[in-house]
């Protein structure tokens, strides 16, 4: 199949309108006017939940579902039961992941023994048999000596190690941001200095060691403002944002469901957090839905705009899902019990799209930070995949939309804009929207070459 | 002014009509309840089930007194009477709920927003007898009722709360209620124990924070002091109970500098010799066993307000002639 006129962006954010070649098959081409055609996305940071969590997401649920969400490789976290934390588990994760055949996916191994944050695992041992990166993800390494000696020994391994960042002492029994809506809510807050003063550690950690730290999910204003010192400073350091960050503030905890963006189109911001109701356009969930939560927590709109101011200087390496699927027993719950986490890999790019149509940031430096940015942070070469994206068409986040077994997203019901109609992995036609592509095709004649092709 | 609402869950979202309204009620259930024959057939026939999934002595036997004086069965779960204890989800207690087919749920729960998920998924009308931190909107309710009793109109009265604001649903309630009738709200208490983005600035409408007691005191024309919990003290919080009492316990020295007569509210249970002096509990300035009254009476109202909203399931059954009935009771 070929598509004519698409615009194909390139993994360095740069564009042109060009025929793309989709696989090998002889089907018709398609008017490609209006889509888009990106490298495969690369996604740092997923749940995969398995061994152990079946009930949430096994590897090929988890590894389809990236790819309807147009990734076409992800990095698997080792928090399962158990750890990732023997070459003989990583070697197993990848053979899943390998007889998936949906998105690439690259095993995580843990930092430490069975993720308990006391005793090294075998880090140059598990880099042989196929880990990317070393990760604690869902806990911090609290013991800043241990730390010390992973990032030595990741080093040796040449492999980054991706830290959870977050000072458990400080966040305690928080559940969300702390800040105004949490003392409205009544909610125990995890304030932003619980990420800030780990990450500060961290990086000065990283200069003393020399190796590669990668920063997780970060969240905050003031952290992101820590990792850009960092790097003028020519610290080795790298960090991810992810989607719900990007878009979602707070505020979903009490109920609203306006994306950042929304609420403050075409106006400066309010100074003070005005009450959602006040405005009739706003659109209202319900108040302590534990779909909205997630750790590190949904921040405030000034993080937010921090965030993407991040993304545009280059301080944010890379888009990451931090896709956290869970069983619904987990979540049906009162919000304090409720795991953490938000079902998002397959809505990420719509959402991203919708804020760069709003304005929030350039199409060119999301794509990079879907691609080459985490492909560098990995110190791999981008693969050849490639997705096309229908940015214009419309579809509705619902339980059965999502191939994720993890419905606990505080999107569902919403409309989003934007959706992956193909994806390419290793030259492999792997995710087809049959539906969305015979839409494209126009009538006869006006699709160059179709009938050419249907002679043969 | 109509009564629309399905459930009581919290008091941020409402007018100030709404607000007038059950107090309104709750002045005419106060008539009833000084009867010599205190109970009136308005909820004849209904089933009003009290969930407490947190001890509590005091709001659960308010509102059952409320919902018996308005000759509703009730029956009660409670957290050691039932399998909660024993790993029951509180999903599993909301399909109890529906089975039972209440009209009325009274819950009180320690999860913040707890109310919230159960009203999502029964039929019946749920109120809030106090989710965690959260809000109590009854304990709102009714000291509103006692300090307008007392006071008068609220506009432009200020109101001084003292103490745990952070873990306190009542104060939470208090301001809900308190502000859209008028009053200004000044919080006081360790900064431990006060919400950060409150001590940092970020206010709601109508309410400051003064962190010493003495200042938000002075010319005060009411003060609530909040309870207490030790635990508080296990948590890094507070130093010791002693430095507590002396920097914002309630003394008979400190009262007295609030305007003449100025009340004295607390929820209950109290900590004598902590947050608030024997002296200044039981002397003169004490409304406290008023709330205790006002409280059933508030009660009494909402259950009764429920029982009229059009459309809802606690309305039920309840025809044309029950609702004048009950339109007679509260006149």
């Amino acid at each position: 199949m070929i598509l004519e006129e698409v615009r194909r962006i390139e993994a360095d954010g740069t564009e042109r309108t060009t025929s793309v070649r989709i696989g090998s098959d002889m089907s018709p081409n398609v008017d490609g006017r209006g889509l888009l055609v990106l490298p495969g996305l690369i996604d740092l940071h997923a749940h995969l939940r398995e061994p152990g969590y079946e009930e949430s997401e096994t590897v090929a649920t988890g590894a389809r579902a990236a790819l309807r969400g147009g990734f076409t490789t992800v990095c698997a976290m080792a928090n399962t039961m158990p750890a990732i934390d023997s070459p003989g588990l990583v070697a197993e994760l990848a053979a899943r992941g390998r007889d998936a055949r949906a998105a690439r996916v690259l095993p995580v191994a843990a930092i430490t023994r069975g993720r308990e944050g006391k005793q090294l695992a075998d880090l140059v041992e598990l880099a042989a048999a196929g880990a990317v990166a070393f990760s604690d993800d869902g806990d911090p390494v609290d013991d800043a000596r241990l730390f010390r000696s992973a990032l030595e020994y990741a080093h040796a391994a040449r492999r980054p190690v991706m830290e959870h960042v977050q000072d458990r002492a400080l966040s305690g029994r928080g559940v969300m941001h702390e800040g105004a809506v949490s003392a409205a809510l009544g909610l125990p807050g995890i304030p932003a200095a619980a990420e800030e003063s780990a990450v500060a550690r961290d990086i000065a950690i990283a200069k003393l060691t020399g190796a590669r730290l990668h920063l997780q999910h970060v969240s905050t204003a003031g952290a992101l403002e820590l990792v850009r010192h960092a790097k003028a400073d020519g610290i080795s350091v790298t960090c991810e944002v992810t989607p719900h960050h990007l878009a979602l503030t707070d505020e979903w905890v009490g109920g609203s469901r306006a994306f950042v963006w929304e609420p403050m189109r075409g106006a400066s911001p309010p100074q003070t957090p005005q009450k959602v109701e006040d405005d009739p356009q706003t659109p209202r969930g319900v108040p302590y839905d534990s779909a909205t939560k997630v750790n590190p927590p949904l921040r405030t709109a000034a993080d937010v705009r921090a965030l993407w101011r991040g993304l545009a200087d280059g301080t944010v390496d890379a888009i990451a899902t931090d896709h956290a699927p869970h069983a619904s027993f987990r979540k049906d719950v009162e919000y304090a019990e409720a795991a953490f986490g938000i079902s998002g890999i397959e809505t990420a790019l719509a959402v991203l799209l919708m804020a760069v149509d709003a304005g929030m940031g350039e199409l060119g430096a999301v794509v990079r930070a879907l691609t080459s940015g985490p492909a560098r942070v990995l110190d791999m070469r981008g693969p050849d995949d490639l997705i096309v994206v229908d940015p214009a068409l419309e579809w509705t986040v619902t339980a059965g939309a999502l191939a994720s077994k993890g419905k606990n997203t505080p999107l569902l019901g919403r409309r989003l804009r934007g959706k992956v109609i193909a994806a390419v992995v290793e030259g492999e036609v792997r995710y087809r929207d049959e539906t969305a592509m015979q839409g494209r095709a126009g009538p006869p004649g006006r699709i160059k070459g179709a009938e050419a092709i249907a002679r043969r | 002014m109509t009564w629309s609402r399905r459930h009581v869950l919290a008091t941020d979202d409402w007018s100030r009509d709404e607000i007038e309204l059950v107090l309104q009620q709750s002045e005419a259930m106060l008539e009833v309840l000084a009867r010599p024959m205190r109970r009136t057939p308005a909820l004849r026939g209904r089933t009003v089930v009290l969930f407490f999934a947190e001890a509590s002595t005091r709001t659960r036997i308010s509102f059952e007194l409320a919902a018996k004086a308005l000759s509703a069965d009730t029956s009660i779960i409670t957290a050691s009477g039932s399998s909660i204890e024993k790993g029951e989800t509180l999903f599993d207690t909301v399909r109890t709920l529906e089975a039972l087919g209440a009209d009325i749920v009274v819950m009180r729960h320690g999860a913040a927003g707890a109310p919230y998920f159960v009203a999502e998924r029964v039929s019946s009308a749920v109120i809030n007898a106090g989710d965690g931190w959260h809000a109590h909107p009854t304990q709102g309710l009714l000291d509103a009722l006692t300090l307008r009793t007392s006071l008068g109109a609220l506009e432009g009265k200020r109101i001084v709360i003292v103490g745990d604001v952070l873990h306190s649903r009542v104060a939470r309630s208090d301001i809900h209620t308190l502000v859209p009738l008028g009053a200004r709200i000044t919080l006081s208490g360790p900064a431990t124990l006060m919400p950060s983005a409150w001590r940092c600035g970020q206010l709601p409408a109508g309410v400051a924070f003064e962190e010493d007691v003495d200042r938000a005191l002075d010319g005060a024309d009411a003060v609530i002091a909040l309870r207490l919990q030790r635990e508080r003290m296990d948590a890094g919080l507070l130093p010791s109970l002693r430095e507590y009492a002396l920097t914002w316990g309630l003394s008979e020295v400190r009262v007295a500098r609030m305007r003449p007569g100025a009340p004295v509210l607390h929820p209950g249970p109290m900590n004598e010799g902590i947050e608030i002096e024997a002296a200044v509990a039981h002397g003169p300035r004490s409304l406290i066993e008023r709330q205790v009254t006002n409280g059933v009476a508030v009660r009494m109202a909402l259950l009764h307000l429920l029982s009229t909203t059009p459309g809802a399931p606690a309305a039920r059954g309840g025809g044309e002639a029950d609702r004048r009935e009950g339109k007679e009771v509260a006149a």
